[in-house]
């Protein structure tokens, strides 16, 4: 059993932390995983992605041609990611960034306008925890307490103080379940 | 012990200081540049020798006075710095002396850019550098594997006097995976009766690559060519999956090895009997391993990220007695495993064939979609 996850957005959105924690959060739980980012000559302000692997065996490709699961945070990563997720898989959308709907009909699609969110919760860099929230409340890869077990774990001691504020972005984002 | 998340570039640069690395000489260049970066800050932390050359001619120069006392050395660099080093990297095989080497790939030639790619494997395996040597190289496909084998590249080097080299590549030394550290060595203290470390109160002793007498020359290239059957007959590593069964056989090494896995399995629950072979050491390549393969197989499908330099190596162990197929993608493209199982199934569609050359049809096939 083997899911691949993207998350893709801006740089500075926290693109590239969001997947270390999905791979922290698979390791502590005794997963095999990889996390391989987009690299290249990149910007602030440019894009950025990474793919997490999750899976109960030794990991062949760290990137597929179609994830099972995909966090956009902004409208070019939806234009590029949105006909590549696995048919039945997730995809995930930061409507406060995009400004159309997502097309396909064969994949469970979460819109989240996790920037306001966020910033009701007091700091809008937590949008992606909002959104990593919404992720695993409609994906069977890992329970939100891992990501937080993860959060704890692996979040340098001296932000420990942001702990509670990041578990609640994550709570909101749970909310966000489709069936 | 526990796993950590580590990103392949500087869980190389761990392994190497828990190795008994004492010195380091480099110069930054992306996909490698996060191991120069690691080590700047933890090889003075433990009192050791780090030192960012003015280039990799100078790094490779440095290497090459290290080495000469004995203790554990090593630089990294990419493609377009690797080639820099060359001249010097065949001083220290002409020297015999143990060092190890770390290239993590990107694509070419020229600059070309920062993405991973397998285009060093004739460079690197095939030598460099001129006269006659053969380094050692060891071929990573995780980052686990890079770190043990960063540790055996020392032990061969020195057990071998030989150029190790880790063949890594960009996705490989940027990713991150769980990993289990090995435990702290010291560094030496006892060192072979070749090094020099002060002559005092014994004979003086002499290292060079320099030899004018041709005679004496000719010695010293039969001591490195036996010495490299020592190493063919000894230290040949590859691994298997789902090989037991195979009709056809995949090879692939590095990064293209594990892609060639995820497509193995994906054949395996179509039903298609289907096995994979992954070299790691591609020098010494394991030819005999796949002489013998060849006479179970019906063909193979031979995967990487250049234009076929390591299908040379099968055709030659393979001569000719089993089909092989050959994809490649070029220019810092991944091969994806999807790709990879559609060249599969093209493999056990057939037709196959002995004649022509694999690369002659890869090339048709694209030539023809376009």
């Amino acid at each position: 059993m083997q899911t691949e996850i993207v998350v893709a957005g801006f740089g500075g959105q926290g693109v590239l932390f969001t997947g270390q924690l999905l791979a922290y959060a698979g390791m502590d739980e005794g997963r095999e995983v990889t996390w391989i980012p987009s690299y290249g000559p990149e910007m602030r302000g440019g894009t950025a992605n990474c793919t997490v692997v999750i899976s109960n065996e030794e990991i062949g490709s760290p990137m597929v041609e179609h994830p099972t699961a995909v966090i956009v945070m902004n409208r070019p990563s939806l234009d590029k990611y949105e006909s590549m997720v696995k048919p039945g898989g997730v995809l995930v959308i930061n409507e406060s960034m995009v400004d159309r709907p997502a097309e396909r009909k064969d994949i469970k699609v979460i819109s989240v306008k996790a920037n306001e969110i966020a910033e009701k919760l007091g700091d809008k860099r937590m949008t992606n925890m909002v959104l990593l929230g919404a992720l695993i409340a409609n994906l069977p890869v890992l329970p939100l307490e891992a990501i937080e077990k993860a959060l704890k774990g692996h979040l340098p001691e001296r932000h420990h103080k942001l702990l509670p504020q990041n578990y609640q972005a994550l709570r909101e984002g749970e909310k966000y379940k489709v069936n | 012990m526990a796993r950590e998340l580590m990103k392949g570039n500087e869980a190389v640069a761990e392994a190497a200081v828990r190795a008994g690395l004492a010195a380091y000489f480099g110069y930054p260049i992306t996909p490698q540049t996060e191991s120069l970066e690691y080590l700047s800050r933890r090889m003075p932390e433990l009192g050791r020798a780090f030192v960012q050359a003015e280039s990799e001619v100078a790094a490779i120069n440095m290497v090459y006075g290290a080495a000469c006392t004995g203790q554990r050395v090593m630089t990294s660099s990419s493609g377009p710095g690797i080639s820099l080093m060359q001249e010097g990297l065949s001083f220290i095989a002409g020297t015999e002396l143990p060092m190890v080497l770390i290239d993590v790939q990107r694509g070419g030639p020229g600059l070309g850019n920062i993405a991973p790619s397998q285009a060093d494997y004739n460079q690197i395996v095939k030598g460099g550098g001129h006269g006659d040597y053969h380094p050692i190289v060891l071929a990573p496909a995780s980052v686990q594997e890079s770190v043990d084998l960063t540790v055996l590249a020392f032990d061969l080097a020195e057990k071998y006097r030989s150029i190790v080299a880790v063949l890594s590549d960009g996705s490989i030394g940027q990713m991150m995976e769980p990993c289990e550290l090995p435990p702290m060595q010291p560094l030496k203290t006892s060192f072979p009766d070749w090094a020099v470390s002060g002559a005092k109160g014994r004979e003086r002793r002499f290292l060079t690559s320099i030899n004018l007498n041709p005679a004496m020359q000719e010695e010293m290239n039969l001591r490195l060519m036996y010495r490299w059957q020592e190493v063919e007959a000894n230290e040949v590593r590859y691994k298997e999956y789902y090989m037991d069964d195979a009709k056809f056989a995949v090879v692939g090494f590095g990064s293209t090895g594990r892609v060639a896995l995820s497509a193995v399995r994906a054949a395996r629950a179509e039903g298609i009997p289907v096995g994979l072979i992954r070299p790691i050491t591609v020098s010494p390549f394991p030819s005999k391993v796949l002489e013998e393969l060849s006479k179970q197989v019906e063909g193979m499908l031979v995967l990487e990220m250049n234009a076929g330099q390591m299908l040379e190596d099968v055709l030659i162990a393979t001569h000719g007695q089993v089909p092989v197929e050959f994809y490649g993608r070029m220019g810092g493209v991944c091969v994806l495993p999807e790709e990879a199982l559609r060249e599969i199934k093209r493999l056990v569609k057939g037709p196959l064939t002995t004649t022509g050359h694999p690369r002659d049809r890869w090339l048709n096939r694209i030539a023809k979609k376009n």
